[in-house]
């Protein structure tokens, strides 16, 4: 194949380049790859502009809150002292798909940014399945702007304190206000905007017969109610938004909003090895291309080699800059060896993935990306060779043990463990608190009751449980008590009235467990 | 695929601005606590800059459910050098959480949030709520404030000064006077139409109604609205009584005061003075620096010289009553003034500074604060002041001032502003 000239060289960036890089990537990612992507909307913005982007969470328009400026200003420090770079690009998960490109970015990294974000990223979210399930790219963006109109308006008609104190409580609930179970219609702003008045009336009169108390007849008391809910609940946001006999339709609706905008970053909370792992690969790969065809220069993609290399780098265990398991990292490794295990497989590799090794590495990519999430992506295609390349080892750290002891190492027979264990670390219903809704009393002093379940005795944090307590309190408006179960027993209980948040031991009011 | 390129950074700078104004609302507490410790720790030239605020972290914190440190922790970790399987690791020392609670908390080990107060966010909350007490407006021959005030109308202006009502109202006056004589003879001709009535097609007949149609026409081509009609709103400018004020800042310089004390002297006028610049755009400010005789300077001798001697302080408030009566009469002038001193002064001055005050300066001025630099007692100065805040509550306060600590905090409560 004959060479062609390099699209630009230097260090500086015009947006001739931009769109020839643009042009170019998308010829390759689509012919030669397949991939599949919402149209691009690259957004040059300065770096002030990006510390903007990232308080408001990438999204390009938020309500206002002070737990923003706060973002804000922590960013701002920060990057102010040197002690972060800011991202070279953000990307939001809409259609058509807007990627922020820093102005500060040289000719180089634009480039990697559209490979990375623009082809990367964008057709992860228009391929993943959880993604596809749980949002809609089209109506994000308009959702967001219904939502700070809405907000805003409640603002001016309540005060700004009645709000921001809801929204305190909402966010301390956010990581609840999902189904993980059960998948949600995806969000649309028109009927949004359409229904949200009629149901604002509806739910009300719900709740009102939910909480009525004058009796229709003489009823024997206690057993004429079934238990309400009658199963345990996990969508804390979700149950508080129908059912809390107090909160105005408007408080309800802003409860609403933050749930369903939990809704829209769960996916993200679960595919970021995969995301960004997807992305890295394509990057690299999309980049390649481009140089093999000379559209950029040797010292471009000098330049390149360098950006990616700090990317994925991955600090040891023991090292002062050790921070967890780079995403990018571990994402990019695994994309790459799923590849070479699909062209070069070796007789290990035919053993450990007899369903990959020697089939089309693109086919199998794409079916990977489109079909797993990070637990069940590690858990099946983390490969014997990756665990050796980052020679990872697995730890239990038990309390009542003396010392930490070291369960697996990257050995014969340590991969399947170090596979579920890894797969664990990724997977959220394992690393967040369970708790659900266990019990309202509906006839008697109207108390709501959550239960924690615990998991290998790790107990909630003292602390913060108290402090997010009294958000529920705030929601709910009557007591609220928090007992954490360990091995199905009461542990602690929690409570929190009007006044005040106090521990009990689970000795002390021992009820047994029932339903 | 169809792309698009936008140019983003001309536009929309600082969205973060509402939220930035809101966490400072929240958390107005603390950083009011913390501009005060920057202040007092600050230079005496370095009053005026932003400045980096720290909150503790939990103050801030937004709480979720999190999982504790105790119970059976598993994890995976990157880069092992030479463990096996079984191998068991001591913990790391200092944590009861152990194993990765080492590594993954480091970077969050700090306590403190901190984050930048930029220059003038780090001044508005250093006088917030504070005021020169019993301001009031007084006439000014050579005021430079003008008040606009409607007065009448105009046949020519700016679009914006267009008087609407005004315009259509003559509007319809040119119509009804334009139209009169038309509408008469409409009215005429109908008449005669009528009288027609009944009777045969016939050639008066199509001639009359070739009138009334002219007719009409005619009335109809009268513009509804025309250049004259319109109407502008005149506006003349009415000077305004505006708040003029002046601020005598009275140091002394004697002997007496040790380099620490003149220190502290300093900070306090630069506190007022940097007050005054920010909050009350015309404000003159008098420098007058003494020891056995009184002389007045400029800023940067005020701030800056080192001449010393003995005490006299009356020379200084002699000094002021000159320059108030020739060239600050009290009834253009809010007149202010504050006085540092350590107290000392030469043996018969005080009675004598005593009754200058009461009877020559009090009578003139708004308010007049005096600030006593010393750690130990009360000094001769304090001392003849002594009963003049019962009799002035209004115009004279004292205050004492033993550290730089103390500086802010006694600037502060002298120009607190008061509830009406």
């Amino acid at each position: 194949m004959s060479l062609r000239e390099p699209i630009a060289e230097g260090s500086e960036w015009t947006f001739e380049a931009l769109e020839a890089f643009e042009r170019e990537l998308d010829r390759i990612a689509t012919d030669k790859y397949r991939l599949d992507t919402y149209p691009n909307q690259i957004e040059i913005i300065s770096a002030e502009q990006m510390m903007d982007a990232y308080s408001s969470v990438g999204m390009p328009v938020g309500y206002h809150h002070w737990s923003f400026g706060k973002q804000f200003l922590s960013t701002e420090q920060k990057y102010r002292k040197g002690h972060i770079g800011l991202a070279y690009e953000l990307v939001i998960n809409s259609d058509p798909c807007i990627a922020y490109l820093m102005e500060e970015n040289s000719l180089t990294l634009q480039a990697l940014v559209i490979a990375h974000a623009c082809f990367g990223h964008n057709s992860f979210f228009k391929g993943n399945y959880l993604f596809r399930e749980w949002t809609d790219a089209s109506a994000i963006v308009n959702y967001i702007l219904f939502a700070r109109d809405y907000i805003a308006e409640c603002e001016e008609r309540h005060g700004v304190e009645a709000v921001e104190s809801l929204l305190d409580s909402c966010h301390a609930l956010m990581n609840l206000g999902v189904d993980r179970f059960r998948r949600p219609r995806p969000i649309s702003p028109d009927e949004e905007k359409q229904r949200q008045k009629d149901r604002e009336d509806y739910l009300q009169q719900q709740v009102n017969d939910l909480w009525r108390t004058v009796p229709k007849k003489e009823q024997k008391v206690e057993e004429q109610w079934p238990r309400f809910p009658s199963e345990p609940q996990e969508n804390l946001l979700y149950f508080i938004e129908k059912n809390a006999p107090l909160l105005e339709p408007w408080e309800r609706e802003i409860v609403r909003i933050v749930r369903k905008i939990a809704v829209y970053y769960y996916p993200q909370r679960q595919t970021k090895v995969m995301n960004e792992g997807w992305a890295t690969f394509w990057h690299y790969t999309l980049m390649n291309d481009l140089y093999d065809e000379g559209l950029i220069g040797e010292g471009n993609v000098l330049e390149f080699l360098q950006s990616h290399t700090n990317v994925i780098y991955q600090p040891e265990f023991d090292s002062p800059y050790f921070s967890g398991i780079n995403p990018y990292t571990l994402g990019f490794a695994m994309f790459t060896d799923m590849r070479r295990i699909c062209e070069n497989p070796t007789e290990e590799d035919r053993r450990f993935s007899p369903d990959i090794a020697g089939s089309d590495w693109l086919d199998t990519l794409h079916h990977a990306m489109a079909n797993f999430k990070d637990e069940s992506f590690i858990l099946q295609h983390l490969s014997p060779k990756v665990i050796r390349d980052l020679k990872l080892f697995s730890i239990v750290d038990d309390d009542a043990d003396s010392a930490i002891r070291v369960t697996a190492i990257h050995n014969d027979d340590g991969y399947q463990r170090l596979r579920e264990e890894l797969a664990d670390q990724h997977n959220l219903s394992k690393q967040e608190p369970d708790i659900q809704v266990w019990e309202v009393s509906l006839r008697g002093d109207r108390s709501m009751t959550l239960r924690h379940n615990q998991r290998d005795r790790i107990a909630l944090d003292e602390n913060d449980a108290k402090e997010v307590l009294k958000h529920v309190h705030r929601l709910w408006q009557f007591d609220v008590h928090l007992e954490s179960m360990r091995d199905e027993k009461v542990h602690r209980v929690f409570h929190c009235n009007d006044d005040k948040v106090w521990i009990d031991s689970g000795a002390s009011s021992n009820t047994p467990a029932t339903g | 695929m169809a792309f698009l390129i936008i140019d983003r950074r001309q536009q929309g700078k600082r969205k973060s601005a509402v939220n930035r104004q809101r966490f400072l609302k929240r958390f107005r507490k603390h950083i009011k606590e913390a501009v005060s410790d920057a202040v007092s720790k600050r230079s005496i030239t370095d009053m005026d800059r932003g400045e980096e605020i720290s909150i503790p972290k939990k103050d801030i914190s937004e709480p979720v459910f999190r999982q504790g440190r105790e119970g059976k922790q598993r994890r995976v970790l990157p880069g092992n050098k030479e463990f096996v399987r079984g191998d068991r690791i001591d913990r790391p020392s200092g944590g009861s959480g152990g194993g990765g609670g080492k590594a993954s908390n480091q970077g969050e080990g700090m306590d403190e949030f901190v984050f930048e107060l930029n220059q003038q966010e780090f001044l508005d909350f250093m006088f917030e709520d504070l005021e020169l007490p019993n301001l009031v407006r007084k006439q000014l021959k050579d005021s430079e404030s003008f008040k606009l005030v409607k007065g009448g109308y105009q046949r020519e202006g700016i679009p914006a000064r267009l008087n609407v009502l005004q315009s259509l109202r003559g509007a319809k006056a040119r119509r009804i006077a334009l139209g009169g004589a038309i509408r008469r003879e409409i009215k005429a001709l109908e008449k005669s139409l009528e009288e027609l009535d009944g009777e045969e097609e016939s050639d008066q007949r199509a001639e009359l109604t070739v009138k009334l149609d002219r007719a009409r026409r005619r009335l109809n081509q009268i513009p509804f609205l025309d250049d004259f009609d319109l109407r502008y709103n005149n506006m003349i400018q009415q000077p305004t009584p505006t708040t003029s004020a002046v601020m005598f800042c009275l140091m002394d310089v004697s002997g007496s005061m040790t380099q620490d004390i003149k220190d502290l002297a300093k900070r306090f006028f630069v506190l007022l003075h940097l007050f005054l610049k920010r909050h009350y755009k015309k404000t003159e400010v008098v420098f007058i620096r003494h020891h056995t005789k009184a002389d007045e300077v400029d800023e940067e001798e005020f701030f800056y010289s080192r001449e010393t001697g003995g005490t006299v302080v009356s020379t200084a408030l002699d000094l002021m009553n000159t320059i108030v009566r020739d060239r600050y009469p009290s009834d253009s002038w809010n007149i202010y003034a504050a006085q540092a001193s350590d107290g000392e002064n030469w043996a018969d001055d005080s009675p004598k500074c005593r009754d200058l005050l009461v009877k020559n300066l009090l009578p003139l001025v708004q308010y007049f604060a005096y600030v006593e630099i010393s750690s130990g007692r009360e000094q001769e100065l304090w001392q003849a002041y002594d009963a003049i805040p019962d009799e002035f509550p209004d115009r004279f306060a004292m205050r004492k001032v033993g550290e730089p600590a103390d500086i802010f905090p006694v600037f502060r409560d002298l120009f607190e502003r008061k509830p009406k």
